[in-house]
């Protein structure tokens, strides 16, 4: 089926689902299984050249993917129906968690153990996806420099963001630059 | 009523944290937290329950900056700031995938791509310091933390129920919780 007959509403149902069931994350393996798999809207290259491109740019992976392949479909009104069919189910419902969790909190001492609770384990979630996405880089010599002193910079030094990646951004272009041993 | 003024200033911040997402949403969470404490006053704990409670929700989890916005600025406050945590990037990597024919094979281009993945998970360690600091700083919470993240590394259990079961067991064991209660000497 040619790409470009995939209807606008095809495009904000299947995202949407997505977007709706995908507790827990993991919603690039969806994006895969659906569009590789399922559609066969896009090959697996195409899929891994669109994930490596949603994984440079700047902002969340997930609505990065929905951008370009929505683009792919149907152009740049499929990229903002597939982008905003992936958060919507999300963004309503964590509203509404964030008021009804306000207003427990208010009312039951019970909720504040609860939410105590909730950070803690978010501490233990968050280690673990550092742990898992940046394993290669944990492991190797210049990448864990790179990590530690950005590590200092943003938690110890205490610059801003922008100053840190404007510093560390070209350090670490330069060490990975075209002919150099990790960019061979 | 927040202040038209409040809300362009949101939008300001949130678009500038967009375009440094540099590596995915979880990068971008300490610098996220410094701002909010710094001019919206939202303490570090209140920052690290809020990301908990996005664990809860399905999609990305940075959809909680929808409870950052709300609490700041009320319903309005929520909108403004995700689609100003959203749009900026989005519309880069629209652009980016216009051009990625012309310097996807480029040798630049992997070595941005190369170099930005250790600065990113410096970003998350940072991210993970930043919630730590507030959130784990008793015995037990430290405790649910490390247990957490054996969970989650060595069991396919959904995360979303894992932080469930956090809360529940926060519920019993934390102070203020049903445990405390119970033997609180009356």
């Amino acid at each position: 089926m040619p790409a470009r007959q995939v209807s606008l509403a095809t495009i904000f149902q299947k995202f949407a689902t997505i977007g709706a069931v995908s507790f827990g994350g993991g919603i690039v393996a969806y994006l895969q299984r659906l569009l590789v798999d399922d559609t066969k809207w896009l090959t697996d290259d195409e899929f891994l050249t669109k994930l490596e491109i949603a994984q440079t740019m700047p902002g969340l992976n997930a609505v990065n993917m929905c951008i370009l392949v929505g683009d792919e479909l149907r152009g740049p009104i499929g990229a903002f129906v597939g982008a905003t069919a992936m958060v919507l189910p999300g963004a309503i419902f964590v509203g509404v968690m964030g008021i009804l969790a306000a207003q427990a909190h208010a009312a039951y001492p019970v909720a504040h153990a609860a939410l105590a609770g909730i950070s803690a384990g978010a501490v233990g979630l968050l280690s673990a996806i550092t742990w898992h996405t940046g394993k290669k880089q944990f492991l190797k010599p210049l990448d864990l420099a790179l990590l530690l002193m950005t590590f200092v910079l943003m938690s110890i030094v205490k610059w801003p963001l922008w100053v840190i990646l404007l510093v560390m951004g070209p350090i670490a272009i330069l060490a990975y630059r075209p002919g150099s041993k990790g960019n061979a | 009523m927040p202040s038209a003024h409040s809300l362009v200033q949101l939008a300001i911040d949130f678009g500038l944290l967009s375009i440094q997402a540099v590596g995915g949403g979880a990068a971008v969470i300490p610098a996220m937290q410094h701002v909010v404490e710094g001019t919206y006053h939202i303490t570090p704990d209140e920052f690290s329950q809020i990301y908990g409670i996005g664990n809860l929700a399905p999609g990305p989890n940075m959809l909680m900056v929808v409870i950052l916005g709300n609490r700041i600025a009320g319903l309005g406050g929520g909108i403004v700031v995700l689609l100003a945590f959203l749009i900026p990037s989005s519309l880069m990597c629209f652009v980016a995938g216009r051009l990625w024919d012309r310097i996807g094979d480029s040798p630049w281009r992997r070595a941005v791509q190369y170099g930005f993945a250790p600065i990113a998970i410096g970003l998350m360690a940072s991210g993970v310091y930043a919630l730590a600091k507030s959130s784990t700083t008793t015995l037990l919470t430290g405790i649910i933390a490390v247990a957490m993240l054996g969970m989650i590394l060595r069991t396919k259990i959904n995360p979303t129920l894992l932080i469930l079961a956090c809360g529940l067991v926060g519920a019993f064991i934390l102070p203020n919780g049903v445990l405390s209660k119970v033997l609180a000497p009356h």
